[in-house]
């Protein structure tokens, strides 16, 4: 019997088919000929990253193109685009108002290597999502051994199962990895199959291992009187944005049988939710169910190291939480409402590096 | 029910602020030479406010005299009124002079510290991977050869939103088990770090002084 939170392939293949429709201008100092070449319309998987679009778009300008050979790199209004970050993600975080076609501007040369990670085409893509899988197989297991233990041919076909977006194909390698759907009885189906590779210890049956949820968040501020979205301050620099890299984690003894997404945001994102009375009262449950914590003990009484679990907010901190408010969650392009289980989101919107990545924006 | 604490390598945040804070306190005691300054605790800054929890461990401005000098200096002439030549010795000195930045970050992912660092000219500009290559040890430089995209590689340094350098934590967990493996609980999270560095320092080309490891 599928539980609410199972993986569906309809939702997948809706994933894996989103694009973005792009208009690519050539920035003006690129032009070599008159009149300049008109702009390039196509489609971006949202799952994908702009440097696999490079070859087609140097295609359609090749006739204006300067002489010589720089990385190509994008832009959306000043800002240069993170090419590690997915076209989908980069899309719904910098369009508060949905922007089609999304108005882009190539760049041939003067690549800002103090803003962007370098690219090197192809290859860095590549293995940024090779590390970025590494990365959630960790999370989500404790060790990247089944990743790392891939045959070449199984890497090579995974990578080109992503690259040519190919669901088919990619499931047929991806589920050799073990790395899901999350149970809902807070399980990973690796864990229940074998036991961690990376524990020596047999692991008793009162300590169960929590669900380790791979998200990357990035919060983006608007204005506090924002009322309607195409009035939104376009982001001018990436110091503006918050990137968290934090996985969730659920644990079985929190008594929770039903996770929403509001609840999964406040643990990640304490600082948008504490005026919340609500919020407060939840602060004290990691502490009691956090093993991690027990260490800490020794160095001081359990009732001093309870009491600084909350720590007291400067006035100044205060002033701040009070006044960041949640006004919106994007996931693959759609606006979440707070109540929907947050283990559905997980297993039918996460990228194929499997991250669930989370477009959130605070006024302030 | 307090579960024991399972030595896998791995810290949880509170675990690492402690050992950050401990690494803090006992540089700053050792009698360090004036080639290194100290490391120190840099809280993150979310929405302009300094976090209470969160933060990363900062050792700035190390010099390191670029490999471009050593020829320079073998030429020295030993006669010391030499004028002419030692300035040109003191000016090509001073355009090898590398200035490194160290950040100790922790990574929520593989719940161990993760290394970021850069480099700068005596004139400001970044180091590029091949200047820095140049100031790697012998063996870092023939890893790096090896595993180009998984050792060292150019990513964004999470709270600062610039690429850095840094050194793939994917291994981390599993080294850091084998060289805690006799230490008591206590002992094992609050030298974490210490003993992390003398791994990950040796890796960059980050001289540690012993006397961390002492008992004192």
């Amino acid at each position: 019997m599928a539980t609410a939170a199972a993986w569906s392939e309809e939702a997948a293949r809706l994933v894996w088919g989103g694009a973005v429709p792009l208009q690519v201008h050539l920035h003006d100092a690129d032009v070599t000929a008159l009149p300049p070449p008109p702009p390039f319309l196509t489609l971006g998987p949202r799952i994908g990253y702009f440097p696999l679009l490079v070859s087609t778009i140097k295609a359609h300008f090749s006739s204006s193109l300067p002489p010589g050979v720089d990385t190509v790199w994008f832009e959306y209004k000043g800002l240069p685009l993170k090419w590690y970050i997915p076209i989908g993600v980069l899309f719904d975080l910098l369009c508060a108002d949905p922007e089609r076609p999304w108005n882009l501007t190539v760049h041939f040369r003067g690549y800002p290597a103090d803003i962007l990670s370098p690219c090197e085409g192809e290859d860095s893509v590549k293995w940024n999502y090779n590390n970025s899988l590494k990365e959630a197989a960790f999370i989500i297991t404790g060790n990247s051994k089944n990743v790392m233990n891939m045959s070449q041919a199984d890497q090579l076909a995974m990578w080109e199962s992503v690259r040519k977006g190919d669901l088919d194909s990619y499931m047929n390698i991806s589920t050799k990895l073990k790395l899901g759907p999350f149970e809902e009885d807070f399980l990973v189906r690796t864990s229940s199959l074998e036991p961690r590779q990376g524990s020596d210890e047999p692991e008793s049956p009162g300590s169960v291992k929590p669900c380790r949820v791979p998200v990357r968040l990035y919060v983006r501020r608007v204005q506090q009187d924002l009322e309607y979205l195409e009035d939104a301050i376009p982001v001018s620099d990436w110091e503006s944005v918050s990137y968290i890299n934090r996985p969730f984690e659920i644990r079985k003894e929190g008594g929770r049988s039903y996770i929403a997404l509001e609840h999964a945001l406040e643990t990640l994102l304490p600082e948008f939710f504490s005026s919340k009375p609500a919020a407060r009262a939840a602060d004290p449950e990691p502490a009691a169910t956090t093993p991690d914590s027990e260490p800490k003990d020794s160095d001081t009484s359990p009732s001093t190291h309870h009491d600084e679990k909350p720590p007291p907010a400067s006035p100044q901190e205060t002033d701040v939480a009070k006044k960041t408010k949640l006004k919106l969650v994007r996931v693959q392009g759609i606006e979440l409402d707070m109540d929907i289980p947050f283990l559905w989101v997980a297993n039918n919107l996460k990228n194929p590096e499997r991250f669930l990545h989370v477009c959130v924006y605070v006024s302030a | 029910m307090g579960g024991s604490s399972v030595c896998d390598g791995t810290l949880s945040l509170d675990e690492f602020n402690a050992s950050a804070k401990a690494l803090v306190t006992k540089w700053s005691g050792i009698d360090v030479d004036n080639a290194l300054p100290d490391w120190e605790w840099r809280p993150c800054r979310k929405m302009g406010v300094p976090s209470e929890t969160e933060g990363f461990v900062a050792l700035e401005g190390v010099y390191r005299i670029g490999a471009g000098s050593q020829s320079e200096e073998s030429d020295d002439d030993p006669v010391p009124d030499d004028v002419v030549e030692h300035d040109t010795w003191v000016q090509s000195s001073r355009d090898n002079v590398h200035l490194y930045d160290f950040h100790i970050v922790y990574s929520f992912s593989y719940k161990v510290p993760v290394l970021y660092f850069q480099g700068l000219q005596s004139g400001g500009q970044l180091l590029t991977l091949d200047e820095i290559k140049k100031d790697l040890p012998s063996h870092s430089l023939q890893l790096l050869n090896e595993s180009k995209w998984t050792f060292i590689t150019r990513e964004e340094h999470p709270h600062l939103s610039r690429p850095w350098f840094t050194l793939h934590p994917c291994g981390t967990s599993d080294w850091m088990k084998l060289l805690l493996h006799k230490l008591g609980d206590k002992d094992r999270s609050l030298q974490y770090l210490s003993a992390w560095l003398s791994v990950v320092g040796q890796a960059v080309g980050l001289k540690i002084p012993l006397k961390l490891y002492c008992n004192s």
